[in-house]
């Protein structure tokens, strides 16, 4: 699937974040790794070919996500959902 | 593709947010982000729906997640805004505390957009070597989604879609109070 990365200086977690292009959470879920110079990867579910939607719905569901967005898997095992900075805080220790 | 400023966005979402008592949000960032997002659905679906939700494309599933969408009133009962927040009540405005809301759409509804990606997908497949149970197939779907006509036992609300509202837009009511108008087809031919 096309995975956009996102490099910054911290890279101890692997970050994965389901989006939408149009969705100003994920926007912000975004922009908040990126101020804290977190390196991520980012799909916009909504732009990719269908059988790419497939493969997230599978994707989140098997994490046990509700297919909401953002959400955000931080080392294949803490799933986030929605933008929330306290979570996101915790599980990548800032 | 027909294009919408977010003027007009804005000037249909505030002309609603006035007609149900509500206010936009009070983040202006926020606001300008859900009105673009708005936009660019319209744009790319002919609707408007809601930013913060995978639309399918197909107005058949998205209907109750067309902004305002069908759990707009009941969110903002339960928590003071709507699930993306841009409506929120007087008191979420004037604190500008925006509360989380989680997702009120039914599973199945929401799985409905992936599965009618692949759908379409397959269907094209099958286009370009039809095989002979193709047109069944298809049959069966047109069949499972045929609208019916929904009133509201409350107030009178009439509604074409397949199922009824999650709450009337008019009085609020709940789905349960809606009854299926059954028309007699028969003697019309």
């Amino acid at each position: 699937m096309p995975f956009s990365k996102v490099q910054g200086k911290k890279t101890e977690h692997k970050v994965v974040v389901y989006a939408l292009s149009t969705c100003v959470w994920c926007k912000m879920t975004k922009q908040f790794l990126k101020d804290n110079d977190i390196t991520y990867e980012y799909i916009d579910v909504d732009v990719c070919e269908p059988e790419e939607k497939e493969q997230v719905h599978q994707q989140i569901h098997s994490k046990g996500g509700n297919l909401s967005y953002p959400t955000v898997i931080v080392d294949d095992k803490t799933l986030i959902t929605g933008f929330r900075k306290d979570k996101l805080k915790e599980a990548l220790e800032l | 593709m027909k294009s919408i400023s977010i003027e007009a966005v804005q000037a249909r979402t505030q002309a609603d947010a006035n007609t149900f008592g509500y206010h936009l949000t009070p983040n202006p960032d926020l606001l300008q982000g859900l009105l673009e997002g708005l936009k660019t659905n319209e744009e790319r679906y002919g609707y408007p729906s809601c930013p913060c939700r995978l639309a399918s494309g197909k107005l058949e599933y998205d209907r109750d997640i067309i902004c305002p969408c069908d759990y707009r009133d009941p969110d903002i009962l339960e928590f003071g805004a709507c699930y993306c927040r841009l409506y929120v009540n007087k008191k979420v405005y004037e604190s500008k505390e925006l509360p989380t809301v989680p997702e009120r759409r039914p599973i199945e509804k929401q799985a409905k957009s992936y599965e009618s990606a692949a759908e379409t997908k397959k269907a094209k497949t099958e286009t370009a070597t039809p095989p002979v149970e193709a047109p069944k197939e298809e049959a069966k779907t047109i069949t499972a989604l045929k609208p019916k006509l929904w009133y509201c036992k409350q107030c009178g609300y009439v509604v074409f879609r397949d199922e009824p509202p999650y709450i009337c837009p008019i009085c609020k009511a709940k789905k349960e109070m809606f009854a299926e108008i059954k028309t007699r087809t028969d003697f019309l031919g």
